[in-house]
Parts: structure tokens; C-alpha cells; sequence
């Protein structure tokens, strides 16, 4: 009787045991992808930069400090009774910086600094304003013309960079900050000495005319109130389009391998110099594409007002916040979809709590995140290092000692 | 002939902050350490001054000798400025990490912080003071020296005749002492250099560390001529040094050369309007143009000048005592 008790629940035991390594090893498994300790990096850093933002609430206002928290987290979905709303700004307010962090991340593949994003962004702003009131021939085509205008002109700007680099020897980061600048007063150069395109009254140009809007696809009926449109879509599809570009062809292939070794590309026979400048020019039109839908979004369909650009001497954030989205995104064109969701979710988040909490606390937290993101890789070796010893440890313990019973019965009783 | 004196005068308040902003870069990098975070300790340097000015004017502390207050603001400036460096440090040259990375949490963390403690304590986030008992009118004896006195010592600040010194010691640093080539051969051939008994880290750490109090003065020099209050922002001139210290070739007085070649011009476009033949022209709008030429000019200069590199060979690159 008792032992059949004891049979019975040593079988069990048995099951349980198997059930679980099971599970073990489909975790084990899971965990040497690299992939996925890249992932369990990077969520350390952001569970890291998270803390660190409630500590800082916390010394701020203690009182104030689970509030504002708890509104940062779940702040970027609005109002409470209509969610949906606040789900399609959060897509909308992410497509610019997700095309700048595509832009940065792509340069980053190929072994350049795109810091130029702010510049790049700002003149393909500029040539999709010029097609949206000068381009009426076009027809239903004429937001394409102008997306298209902002590529080609974000393409010169980094085709210029990418001509420095290679030709000239001289650093991507120095000419890429000189044409920042360069773009910004050449666009308000030309938009301000034109009547057609500026309100002088205003300051600002006159709203992009109504039929070379983006189309909104029918996002807006579904996320109803919101300022979404047709930009998210492309933003995802050339991330996924630049992902198969630089995993499986030769041509992504050949950037990233200069981007690795100048040297050894030339003598492996690839024009190193057309490489380099393709690589920049492609990361200029990405961000030129960002600054193109950006200025022919339409706003809030219902209430056809569009959008303007006031000149000003200050560059735009979503140049510069191309960077952290990037590096957060570790420059892989499907990661940076997320990371650039997630950045924005946050931004989103401290948007609506600015009444209670400074919302410079969002730009705290993002920074932190980046800053842990820099050695989670690192982390992640060491880690990976520390399960390898144990697993070897481990090994050789089951190799030299037989598997007796006493262990399992041991538990048991 | 006054005219020339002005735009003298005004291309100091650009020539100087930029000099040591790229001096302490230039430090960071010939020890092997990229700073992109130049931007961030700039504004962190400058916010601790404007902040410690702000409260001392307030009190009524030192009024007497206003000179005595800027120098103790520019001390706290570099003190904080060297400390936020730290973060850098740390990360890059213990840990290892990527210092592209590390460099740009840094820009972002910088203005974030000092806003947001501006609006924590005070609801906005200007923090204003007063910079007019700072200007020294006209130097005694120095101000009477004919040109050379117009330009130095009228309407200057005494933070320009600290940015000289810095060059002077910077270039004596490197050149001529024993720190100072062990410092750049770190950045050379790290591995090298420990093999004859050089700390590397302990010298990238001080490379860094003398960055960031660079910065920190810097970003304090920047603020004190040209505004009256300060917003955690520098006017991207953190990567604008950055500029300068390649456009200088890593060496001090080509990096001084630099500034003042794109400090000449910067100031040519703010004060055009009161150039005769400048302003006759007339043209529409011609504020942007101006505005653009430094940079054009410095990418025409750089487009002539640079066919080979003078970047420190192994910086950007975590030294790895391990490694050969």
C-alpha cells in the first residue's frame, strides 16, 4: 500500500519533471538565439530606464509620483472612453521618427554616422511642399510626385555627404552637420522669398492645398479623431523592404561588408566609393521621405485644415530623435518598427501627463534607456558567458556522478 | 575701421567657446575616446553657471567684484561639466560600451535633466541673470594698444583671455610633456602603450575627464555674451566644435585656426546689416543667406584642405587589455 503510494506519486514526479524540462529546454533553446538575448538586452535596459524615471518622480513629487507614473504608462492611449483615438495619433506621431530611425539605423549597417537626419528631413520637407503647390498637373498622383521629391531631394543631401567620405576622405559627421544647418536656411531662403508657398502675415507657409494630401486608407474611420494617415504603411513596408535589402542581397550585402572593412571591400572588388555613396544617399532619402509626409499629412480629415512650416532657425527633433530610435532598434530595420513605437508610446504618454509630472521626463527615461541599451549587448555576452559556465559545470557534474535515486527521493519525502 | 572692430569683437563671443569646447574634444579623442556627448556637457556646464550666477545675483554675494563671481561660476561649470563625463567614462572605458551611444544618451539626457529641475523648482524653464556687469568696457592700459586692444580688450569678457590661456596650456600639454604624448599614444596604439607601462585607462579617463570639464566651461563661456537667460539649449554648438576639432586635425592651434575661421564668418553673418557694401546689396531675405555661408565656406575650405586624416587611428575602439 505504501508502496504503491509511493510508485504512484514517484511517477507523477516523473511526469512533472518531464513536463518541465521540456519547458527548460524549449526556454533553453530560446535563450541561445541570439535574437532573443538581444531582446532580453534591450528590455532590461528599458525596465532600467523605466526605474530610474519613477525614481526621479519619486524625489520630484512623492505624492504626485505613482500618479504620473501610471499615466506615462498607459497615457499615450488618450482618453480612457475612446482609446482608439489615442492609438492612431501614437501611430501617427511615430512614422516620422521611425523613417529617421530607419535612415540612421541603415547608415549605422553600413558603417556610417548619418548625423545629418535634422538637415535631410528639413529638404525633403521643402521639395514636397514645392510639388504640393506647384504640382496640380499630377492629379491624383500628386502626393506620390511629392513623397518622391522629398526622396530625391533627402538623397542629394546625403549623396553630397557620401561624396565628402569617399572622394574627399573628409568625415560623414562634419559635413553631415555643416548641411544641417546649410539645408535649414536654404529652405527658408527659398520658401520665405516665395509668395505663392508663404504667408508673410502668418509667418508660416500657407496650408498644404487639399488635393496633395496623403490618402488616409480608411485608418481614420477606424481610429476615429485622429490626425493618422497612409505614412505608418509605408514607414512599416520600407522597413520591412530595407530588412530583405540588407539580410539577402548582394547589393545590402556589399554595403555592410564596407561598412565592416573599407579595405578589404576593395580588394574584394566592390567599389567601395559608389557603396558609401549609396549608403548615405539612401539614409538622406529615408529621412527626406520623413520629412515628406510629414508636412502632407492631413491632419484630421473631418476638419481639412492639412498642415503648414513656419521657418525658424531651430533644426527638428525628428532629425535628432532618429538616433536614439536606431540605436534602441540596434539598426535592424524591423526592430527599429518597435523601438520607434515604443519611443513615441512613451512620448505620447508624457504628452498628456505634462499637467502633472514635467514632461523633460520622458527625454530622462529615453536617455537612460539608450544609455543601458550601449552595454546590454555587453551584458548580453556576459550572460551568456555566466549560462554557458554553468551549463559546462553542469555537464561535467552529470558525466562523472551517476544519476542515483536518492536525489529524487530525497525531495520527495 | 569701427565696423572691423565689431565684427572682431562679435566673432570672439563664437571663436572662444567653440576653441575650448573643441580643445576638450580633441582630449577625449587623442586618448581614444569619442565624445559625441559635447553637446550634453555643454549644456550642463553652462546650466550650473547660469544657475549659481542667477542665485548669487539674486543675494546681492559679490556684486562688488563680478569678475571674481563669473570665475567661480566657470569653476563649478567645469566641475559638473567633468562629473557628467563621468557617465561616459565609465561606460566606455570600464564597460566597454559603444561611445556613439553612450555620446548621444548623454546629449539627450543633459538638456532633459536641467529643464526638467528648471520647471520642478522654479515652473518655467528660462532661468534668467544679468551678464552686463561681466563685460569689461575697456581693459585698463591693454585697451589703449592700438587694433590689437580694440579687438581683445574692449567690450570683451574675461572668459576670452581664459580660452587663450587654455590653448596655449592645451598645446604645451600635448606637445611637451610626458602625459601629454602618453596620453596620445593611447589614442595611437593603446596595446603599444601599455606594453612600455602606460595605465590606458587611467589615461583615457583623464582624456574624457578634461573633456568634459572643457565642455562644462565651454558651455558657460557660450552663454554669458550672448543671452540674458538660459533654456537648456546651446545651440547645437557642442557639435559644432565637434566640427571644428576635425576641421582642426586634432591639433591645437589648427583647431584654434579653425574657430576663428568659422567664428569670422558666423559673426559676419550677424552683424551684415551694418556693413556698407554688405547691405546695399539688398537682397530679400538675405538674413538666411548669411547665415549659411560659415558652413558652406567651412565645407569649401574642408573640400581643398583635408585628403588625408589625422584622426587618432584607434578611437572609437574599447581598449581590451586581453587583445593583441
Amino acid at each position: 500500500m505504501e508502496g504503491l503510494e509511493k510508485m504512484n506519486s514517484n511517477q507523477f514526479k516523473e511526469n512533472v519533471t518531464d513536463t518541465f524540462n521540456d519547458i527548460k529546454g524549449f526556454f533553453k533553446n530560446l535563450s541561445q538565439k541570439q535574437g532573443f538575448k538581444t531582446f532580453t538586452s534591450v528590455a532590461l535596459a528599458v525596465i532600467a530606464g523605466l526605474l530610474v524615471g519613477f525614481l526621479v518622480l519619486i524625489i520630484n513629487n512623492p505624492s504626485r509620483a505613482f500618479q504620473g507614473f501610471g499615466q506615462i504608462l498607459i497615457g499615450a492611449f488618450g482618453d480612457p472612453l475612446s482609446p482608439m483615438t489615442g492609438i492612431g495619433e501614437w501611430l501617427y506621431y511615430a512614422t516620422p521618427i521611425m523613417l529617421t530611425g530607419l535612415s540612421v539605423g541603415f547608415a549605422f549597417k553600413t558603417g556610417l554616422f548619418n548625423i545629418g537626419a535634422a538637415g535631410q528631413f528639413l529638404v525633403g520637407q521643402c521639395a514636397a511642399i514645392f510639388i504640393a503647390f506647384y504640382g496640380g498637373f499630377f492629379g491624383p498622383f500628386q502626393w506620390i510626385v511629392a513623397a518622391l521629391a522629398g526622396i530625391a531631394a533627402g538623397f542629394l543631401w546625403g549623396f553630397i555627404v557620401g561624396v565628402f567620405k569617399a572622394y574627399l576622405n573628409i568625415n560623414e559627421v562634419i559635413t553631415a552637420i555643416m548641411l544641417n544647418y546649410i539645408g535649414l536656411y536654404t529652405v527658408n531662403f527659398i520658401i520665405k522669398g516665395n509668395a505663392l508657398i508663404y504667408d508673410s502675415g502668418r509667418t508660416r507657409t500657407f496650408k498644404i492645398p487639399e488635393n496633395s494630401r496623403l490618402p488616409d486608407l480608411g485608418l481614420q474611420s477606424i481610429f476615429k479623431g485622429s490626425n493618422v494617415d497612409i505614412g505608418i504603411l509605408i514607414a512599416i513596408l520600407i522597413a520591412v523592404v530595407l530588412y530583405i535589402v540588407l539580410s539577402k542581397t548582394t547589393f545590402g550585402y556589399e554595403l555592410k561588408a564596407v561598412g565592416y572593412n573599407r579595405d578589404a571591400s576593395r580588394y574584394a572588388g566592390i567599389n567601395e566609393k559608389k557603396s558609401i555613396i549609396l549608403s548615405m544617399g539612401i539614409a538622406g532619402a529615408l529621412s527626406g521621405l520623413a520629412g515628406a509626409l510629414n508636412i502632407l499629412s492631413p491632419g484630421v480629415i473631418i476638419n481639412n485644415l492639412g498642415k503648414d512650416y513656419a521657418p525658424e532657425n531651430i533644426l527638428p527633433a525628428a532629425g535628432f530623435n532618429g538616433i536614439p530610435v536606431a540605436l534602441l532598434g540596434l539598426s535592424n530595420p524591423i526592430a527599429i518598427i518597435f523601438s520607434a513605437l515604443f519611443i513615441t508610446f512613451l512620448q505620447r504618454g508624457g504628452f498628456y501627463t505634462q499637467t502633472i509630472v514635467p514632461i523633460e521626463i520622458i527625454d530622462i527615461i529615453i536617455g537612460i534607456v539608450i544609455y543601458f541599451s550601449a552595454f546590454a549587448l555587453l551584458f548580453r555576452n556576459v550572460l551568456a558567458k555566466l549560462i554557458t559556465r554553468r551549463r559546462e559545470r553542469k555537464a561535467e557534474l552529470d558525466n562523472s556522478e551517476p544519476k542515483s535515486d536518492i536525489d529524487n527521493e530525497g525531495v520527495v519525502s | 575701421m569701427d565696423v572691423v572692430y565689431f565684427v572682431f569683437q562679435q566673432s570672439i563671443y563664437f571663436i572662444i567657446p567653440l576653441l575650448v569646447v573643441a580643445l576638450g574634444g580633441m582630449f577625449a579623442e587623442k586618448s581614444g575616446v569619442i565624445n559625441i556627448g559635447l553637446e550634453g556637457i555643454m549644456v550642463i556646464g553652462a546650466f550650473v553657471g547660469v544657475v549659481f550666477i542667477n542665485a548669487m545675483q539674486k543675494a546681492g554675494f559679490l556684486a562688488s567684484s563680478p569678475q571674481l563671481l563669473l570665475i567661480l561660476a566657470l569653476i563649478l561649470a567645469a566641475i559638473l561639466g567633468m562629473i557628467f563625463s563621468a557617465l561616459l567614462a565609465y561606460a566606455a572605458i570600464n564597460l566597454k560600451a559603444d561611445q556613439t551611444i553612450i555620446g548621444t544618451s548623454l546629449n539627450m539626457l543633459a538638456p532633459a535633466i536641467v529643464i526638467f529641475i528648471a520647471r520642478a523648482t522654479t515652473d518655467v524653464k528660462q532661468i534668467y541673470f544679468n551678464p552686463a556687469p561681466f563685460k569689461i568696457v575697456s581693459a585698463p592700459f591693454f585697451g589703449d594698444i592700438p587694433f590689437i586692444g580694440d579687438i581683445l580688450f574692449k567690450n570683451a569678457f574675461i572668459t576670452t583671455y581664459i580660452g587663450l590661456a587654455i590653448l596655449i596650456i592645451a598645446t604645451i600639454i600635448l606637445k611637451r610633456t610626458r602625459f601629454g604624448l602618453r596620453l596620445s599614444a593611447c589614442g595611437e596604439h593603446p596595446q603599444a602603450a601599455q606594453s612600455v607601462g602606460v595605465n590606458v585607462y587611467k589615461m583615457r579617463w583623464s582624456g574624457v575627464l578634461i573633456s568634459g570639464a572643457l565642455a562644462g566651461l565651454g558651455g558657460i563661456i557660450y552663454i554669458i555674451p550672448t543671452s540674458i537667460s538660459f533654456a537648456g539649449d546651446v545651440a547645437g554648438y557642442g557639435f559644432l566644435a565637434l566640427a571644428v576639432m576635425i576641421f582642426g586635425q586634432w591639433k591645437p592651434i589648427r583647431i584654434f585656426g579653425a574657430a576663428v575661421f568659422f567664428g569670422l564668418f558666423k559673426a559676419l553673418s550677424s552683424v551684415y546689416s551694418g556693413i556698407g557694401f554688405l547691405a546695399a546689396l539688398d537682397i530679400a531675405n538675405a538674413k538666411d543667406l548669411y547665415n549659411m555661408v560659415p558652413y558652406i565656406a567651412t565645407m569649401i575650405v574642408l573640400a581643398f584642405s583635408s585628403r588625408k586624416s589625422r584622426a587618432p587611428k584607434a578611437e572609437g575602439i574599447p581598449y581590451d587589455q586581453g587583445a593583441r
